[in-house]
């Protein structure tokens, strides 16, 4: 334990320099939040994810976020547990018929003002899965969408870029 | 009682090269089979509806063979093997809501997949209009100062989607409920009438952290289907790319089981390490989780010289840096004061389900995939097994742990004797129609793909079996006692697909 803690405190920090915010995600939220409710938000945003029916590969990347490398915390971003908590829903996965009414109550029960970002090509719209009995077919379809992040799944750093955005502006 | 039916038993090396033969059985031979499998005389594979009635795939321990076997319905029913084998129950289950079929005597006749939410009913028959559905029932609990604890679907942190009904006494768990099928996506229905390249972009995505296995179960069952000869060097890239991600995913389930105990260190040095594999994977193959690299007929990524070193440097660096986190958990008394004794699955509950992957392995149900149903590359390198008896959270712990150890030791002897030569090779419709099975050792178990295709080469079904059908159940059980707050660290243990099992 102790050669851990010495590491910890001599050694180098594996967390790497961030990267900028995404242009895109940058765009998307300008035209979808006013300056007043951004400035509101502040720089330090709870997120709360939500797993619409994904294959589980988005929710191995989000994780991924909290490890050394990416040190998502640092720009003040955190994932809480309730949806009371939360600024921001974070969505994957193509909405599932059988997660469309949890997915809508987590969203309802979020005070705003409030972001959804979406993570990865099925929460756009339906990706691979378009067109089956079981999908709506898209976050969209259920919640409002702000900001999109493309990928089967997005590397972490797409989304750290896109987190970036959100708090870009403030 | 009647007497078992004869059944085309195989070999593992003539199911991986050639189409397979099913064993078409009258009603009074299924139901003889159920009895077989109750007495633990051979193990259920899967169990899946297929025109015109049910399939099921057993494995006979005693000979290491298996067989597929079909019984025809008659009046929309068959008999149910759940009735006497319960591993079977939600397979079951699942396949009535599906299908429409009826399990006569089936002992638990609840929708599963089907949440009553879906326009049509029965996808796979046709699909008429959903007539909608009752309340889902959960079953009943009797007793004394009992209190009831629903979890999700919607969970406190970045997991899938799945319900937990529990019900305690005080803090001590006296029953746990599962209900599944929240993620279901009706990738069988998508499957059919798909071509071969669309089939493994669906199989590629049932699980996403085990999207390497599944791909190669779905090319498995499809060259030998279709008896493609891969290249062997697209046999060593596959292995390489299955045994990293088996590398990945043990290296972050072992730091998230130590989180579930409050160990959160162990979490960043582990997650460390598992990033470090998805770097040098993304590197290599182009993708973080190879994903979509494994196709029928090879693989679809080389590995570069520069690529193989970095590999190699991958792997020292995981040497010299693993061992000093085991040493860490080992030493950690508080940890092992969560870990050792909690989640106890019994050796018999693991051998009647077939428990595949660390779950079974921890609780001695010594098999493995890779050593007992053999496939290239493995059956050119030298597979070690790790198993355990004591069947505790700690005991999952050590598998992966020794895994870890195993998976290096693999790359490192397919890194050695890779093969030159290409990586891909065309599959060509025969014509006819034609079935094949796949089977590969995924991390968490046994994923099993059975393919029917038809003339023109098209799927006309696909069935994926993720491991996770044959431990979800045990999970219930291994809470029993428990208290709730030790779910966390039982569950991971387990960890268990819900995608995977929803499909």
């Amino acid at each position: 334990m102790r050669r851990f803690i010495l590491e910890g405190l001599i050694g180098r920090a594996l967390t790497e320099t961030a990267p900028g915010p995404d242009a895109e995600a940058l765009e998307q939220i300008a035209a979808s939040l006013s300056a007043r409710a951004r400035k509101r938000l502040g720089r330090s945003l709870a997120i709360r994810q939500v797993d619409a029916g994904s294959c589980n590969g988005c929710e191995l990347e989000i994780n991924a976020l909290s490890n050394p490398y990416y040190d998502l915390e640092r720009f003040g971003l955190h994932f809480v547990a309730s949806p009371r908590h939360a600024d921001v829903l974070m969505v994957t996965g193509p909405v599932t018929r059988n997660m469309a009414e949890a997915l809508q109550r987590t969203y309802n029960a979020m005070p705003a003002p409030k972001w959804v970002i979406t993570v990865g090509d099925c929460a756009l719209d339906g990706g691979c899965f378009a067109g089956s009995y079981a999908i709506t077919g898209g976050v969209s379809d259920v919640v409002p969408v702000d900001i999109h992040v493309p990928g089967c799944p997005p590397e972490p750093v797409k989304l750290l870029s896109a987190l970036c955005a959100m708090i870009a502006g403030n | 009682m009647s007497r078992p039916p004869k059944l085309l038993w195989t070999r593992s090396r003539d199911f991986r090269a050639l189409p397979f033969q099913v064993s078409d059985v009258p009603p009074a031979g299924w139901t003889a089979l159920g009895t077989l499998l109750a007495e633990g005389k051979i193990t259920l594979l899967g169990l899946w509806a297929e025109a015109p009635g049910v399939a099921m795939a057993l494995y006979d321990p005693a000979t290491r063979r298996v067989a597929v076997t079909r019984v025809r319905s008659r009046r929309g029913a068959v008999p149910s093997i759940g009735a006497s084998h319960p591993p079977a129950q939600r397979l079951e289950r699942a396949a009535a809501d599906l299908t429409g079929l009826r399990f006569e005597n089936a002992p638990d006749p609840r929708p599963w997949l089907d949440h009553g939410r879906w326009d049509i009913a029965h996808p796979l028959a046709g699909g008429a209009p959903h007539p909608g559905q009752p309340p889902y029932a959960f079953l009943p609990v009797k007793g004394e100062s009992l209190h009831q604890v629903p979890v999700g679907p919607v969970h406190a942190g970045t997991i899938e989607p799945g319900h937990f009904r529990f019900t305690a006494q005080g803090e001590t768990v006296v029953r746990l409920e599962e209900r599944l099928g929240y993620v279901h996506k009706g990738i069988e229905r998508l499957m059919q009438g798909a071509d071969l390249a669309r089939g493994a972009e669906l199989a590629g995505r049932v699980s996403g952290d085990s999207t390497v296995a599944y791909a190669w179960a779905f090319a498995q069952a499809a060259e030998a289907a279709l008896e493609i000869e891969v290249p062997a060097r697209a046999f060593f890239l596959r292995g390489i790319m299955a045994e990293l991600e088996r590398l990945a995913n043990h290296l972050g389930d072992f730091g998230a089981i130590c989180n579930d105990a409050a160990f959160s260190m162990m979490l960043a040095q582990a997650s460390v390490l598992r990033e470090e594999v998805l770097r040098a994977a993304s590197d290599c193959f182009g993708h973080r989780f190879m994903r979509d690299r494994i196709v029928p007929g090879g693989v679809t990524a080389d590995l570069s010289a520069e690529g193989a070193s970095r590999l190699r440097a991958l792997l020292d660096r995981i040497r010299d840096r693993f061992p000093v986190l085991v040493d860490l958990y080992d030493n950690t008394a508080s940890l092992l004061d969560r870990t050792v004794g909690t989640g106890w699955l019994s050796p018999t509950l693991a051998g009647q389900f077939g428990a595949g992957g660390f779950v079974g392995r921890a609780s001695g149900r010594d098999y493995d995939t890779r050593r007992d149903l053999r496939y290239a590359p493995y059956d050119m390198v030298q597979v070690e097994v790790a198993g355990r008896k004591e069947g505790d959270v700690n005991a999952r712990v050590w598998i992966r742990i020794k895994e870890v150890e195993h998976s290096l030791g693999l790359i490192t002897q397919m890194l050695n004797t890779l093969p030159a030569g290409p990586i891909l090779a065309e599959p060509v419709s025969l014509g006819e129609t034609r079935s094949g099975l796949g089977l590969v050792e995924g991390f968490r178990g046994d994923i099993l793909a059975w393919l029917s295709l038809d003339a023109d080469g098209r799927i006309a079904r696909c069935h994926m079996r993720d491991p996770s059908w044959f431990q979800w159940p045990l999970l219930e059980a291994v809470i029993e006692g428990n208290i709730i707050a030790d779910f966390p660290l039982c569950n991971k243990s387990f960890n268990c697909s819900y995608s995977g099992h929803d499909l």
